[in-house]
């Protein structure tokens, strides 16, 4: 299947991030198509779309905001959740620093839409390097008419504030993301109301992942015969895939779902010289581990779902033989429980209980009863919290034991580190000296 | 170094700062956090002053404001120093080569984790997916991105900024100070976006392939 560069299309030319390069290229005419339309037939239009959420659980876009009541008296917002910190992910930060205007331009689309006349960005505030790109985005078309009062004649107002978060990967739950928007400990919370009934401030509330945005002009623009082109019938488009780990050239990827991981992997070179795959994860470490069985699977929502996994960010890390599955499964379980924010007691206290397990197997001195006990653990999480992080907590080991039972087996007298060599798996050399 | 007073008031330059973040939402309280990040830009750490400053400003109490404050973990509560030194240990960048570079760097610095270096000017972090992982083992300084480094590369950068000497993101602009990046935080803005490069190769590998006609 061939590279389809949308989103990416135009990222070799520096001056991209500015307006006049942004415009050069097209940009902002789909949203004087938008403006001179009706906000319904725009929520329409991207329903039949079919465009689904690129955050993660891929949700239908123009489902989620025609759940928004309209004549309700209410103000409406549009929060953009730009928080990403999902261990793989890399794609929404790449986009707002190379594209800043496509997801500018498809928040005030958005906004025009769903009749928000306020707009929020929420960047995670590690990253300076994406908030200021996303800024001066946000200036320049401020400056230009495009945000503000009666944007281009059209009577609709729109302000847009840029937000920087403060380090908490939970913040990227949508609830707790607005429960921090709001001023307060990130925590997610109970749903129903969901956010389009009650959100910020307790008004109805759109919440869109920063890549699902960033598709939105190109959509209005092109139109739905066009976007359906890419894609099946239920993951309509294309994604920005970010490929990680041991492949000769990882980087960005922007390809039509449907490929698959063997042809993407070919674009990034394949693996390192002499070395195998053997496990990769095809959005973020919340969702499953597959294997080299699985490269031929459609990279769509419903063929990972049918192969026991999930499409996630589709950002796949890949990594080769000489990775111990239980020193990576280790770690991730010391993210989940530095990250559970302890507002659910399974989560919190679990996610302190698998990793002290966990521990225990890394260097070794695993049993065979706690295998079981793991799985006890991880039963006992999943679907027993507020959000999904305790989900995701209670995903890799169940994962890993599909496949890598032995490692843990072995890992009852061997530590991870005997097993395999950790210098092995660095991609410089020289470490050993 | 921080440049705040004996007494860590909050001058009043930073109060009128709060004070319009305060007025760019529809409710203040949302400018609690770019509020802290205020407070770190003058005075290198969250002091207690500071936090009664925002719990003044927002008309809160200080025990909200510390209730928020200590719930993330880019606040700190002793003097960061000139530089935040962070070494991304997360699955990928950890076992791809960021465990050797963290050994070396806190090594390097005389520092462990979420904790100043010996000589103060350095704060070292272990810190979680910098969300860059097509660019690992990553690294960030005053939490600019800094790609694809070795333990070799990373100890040298830190000499170069131990020395002062002029450093530059990878991709981003020149290495300023973490109370300057902690200002650009808090206003969600700075004058450096047109300063740098944000775009690199492995950003634009697939586009590459893509325009050369290399197609499968």
């Amino acid at each position: 299947m061939k590279l389809t560069p949308v989103i990416t299309q135009h990222w070799d030319d520096p001056t991209l991030y500015t307006l006049d390069g942004y415009k050069s290229h097209g940009g902002y005419e789909a949203l004087a198509k938008a403006l001179n339309s009706d906000p319904d037939s725009i929520i329409a239009l991207v329903k039949d779309s079919g465009l689904r959420g690129r955050g993660g659980a891929g949700f239908p876009t123009g489902l989620k905001w025609s759940f928004v009541p309209q004549n309700d008296g209410k103000p409406h917002y549009l929060v953009v959740n730009a928080d990403e910190s999902e261990p793989g992910a890399c794609k929404d930060i790449p986009i707002m620093m190379a594209n800043p205007h496509a997801l500018v331009e498809g928040v005030i689309i958005t906004s025009f839409a769903i009749r928000a006349n306020h707009a929020f960005i929420y960047i995670r505030g590690e990253v300076p390097a994406a908030i200021r790109k996303v800024a001066y985005a946000v200036k320049q078309a401020r400056e230009a008419g495009l945000i503000g009062k009666n944007i281009q004649g059209s009577g609709f107002d729109l302000e847009v504030t840029v937000h920087s978060g403060a380090g908490a990967y939970i913040c990227g739950e949508e609830t707790a993301l607005l429960d921090s928007l709001e001023g307060f400990r990130g925590q997610p919370r109970l749903k129903p109301p969901f956010p389009a009934i009650a959100g910020l401030y307790s008004s109805p509330t759109v919440i869109n992942n920063v890549e699902t945005i960033a598709n939105i002009p190109y959509i209005i623009d092109r139109g739905v015969e066009w976007f359906r082109q890419f894609g099946t019938e239920k993951s309509p488009g294309f994604k920005v895939f970010a490929v990680s780990g041991h492949v000769q050239r990882p980087g960005i990827y922007e390809a039509p779902l449907g490929i698959t991981m063997r042809e993407l992997l070919d674009y990034a070179g394949g693996m390192r010289p002499g070395a195998e795959l053997k496990f990769w994860i095809p959005g973020g470490s919340s969702v499953p581990m597959l294997t080299a069985d699985h490269l031929d699977l459609p990279l769509t929502y419903e063929a990972m779902a049918e192969a026991g996994t999930m499409l996630g960010t589709g950002t796949p890390m890949v990594f080769d033989q000489t990775v111990s599955v239980v020193k990576a499964v280790t770690r991730w379980l010391e993210f989940y429980k530095h990250e559970s924010c302890g507002k659910c007691t399974p989560c919190r206290e679990g996610t302190y209980w698998i990793t002290g397990v966990l521990e225990k197997f890394e260097h070794g001195h695993g049993t065979e009863n706690e295998m079981e006990t793991l799985t006890t653990l991880c039963g006992q999480i999943a679907g027993r919290s507020f959000c999904a992080l305790g989900d995701a907590a209670a995903t890799p080991y169940p994962a890993a034991m599909k496949y890598f039972s032995h490692e843990f087996t072995a890992a009852t007298h061997t530590s991870a580190d005997e097993q395999f060599d950790p210098i092995a798996s660095y991609v410089f050399s020289g470490a050993r000296a | 170094m921080s440049q705040r007073n004996e007494q860590n008031v909050i001058s009043e330059s930073t109060r009128l700062k709060m004070r319009e973040l305060a007025g760019r939402y529809p409710n203040r309280r949302s400018a609690l956090l770019p509020m802290l990040h205020l407070v770190q830009a003058e005075q290198d750490e969250v002091t207690t002053e500071g936090m009664a400053a925002c719990a003044e400003e927002l008309d809160i109490t200080s025990a909200e404001v510390t209730a928020v404050a200590t719930f993330y973990t880019m606040y700190k509560y002793s003097p960061v120093g000139r530089h935040h030194i962070g070494v991304c240990i997360n699955t990928l960048c950890g076992l791809l080569g960021g465990d050797a570079v963290y050994e070396r760097v806190a090594e390097r610095l005389d520092a462990s984790h979420n904790g100043p270096s010996a000589d103060g000017n350095f704060w070292l972090e272990r810190i979680e997916c910098q969300a860059a992982c097509t660019h690992a083992p990553v690294m960030t300084v005053d939490w600019e991105f800094m790609d694809d480094v070795t333990p070799q590369s990373a100890v040298a950068l830190i000499d170069k900024l131990a020395l002062g000497e002029q450093v530059w993101s990878t991709r981003g602009p020149m290495i300023r100070d973490f109370q300057a990046t902690e200002h650009t935080l808090a206003m969600a803005e700075d004058d450096l976006a047109t300063v740098g490069n944000c775009v690199d190769e492995k950003m634009l590998a697939g586009l590459k392939i893509a325009k050369s006609g290399a197609q499968q």
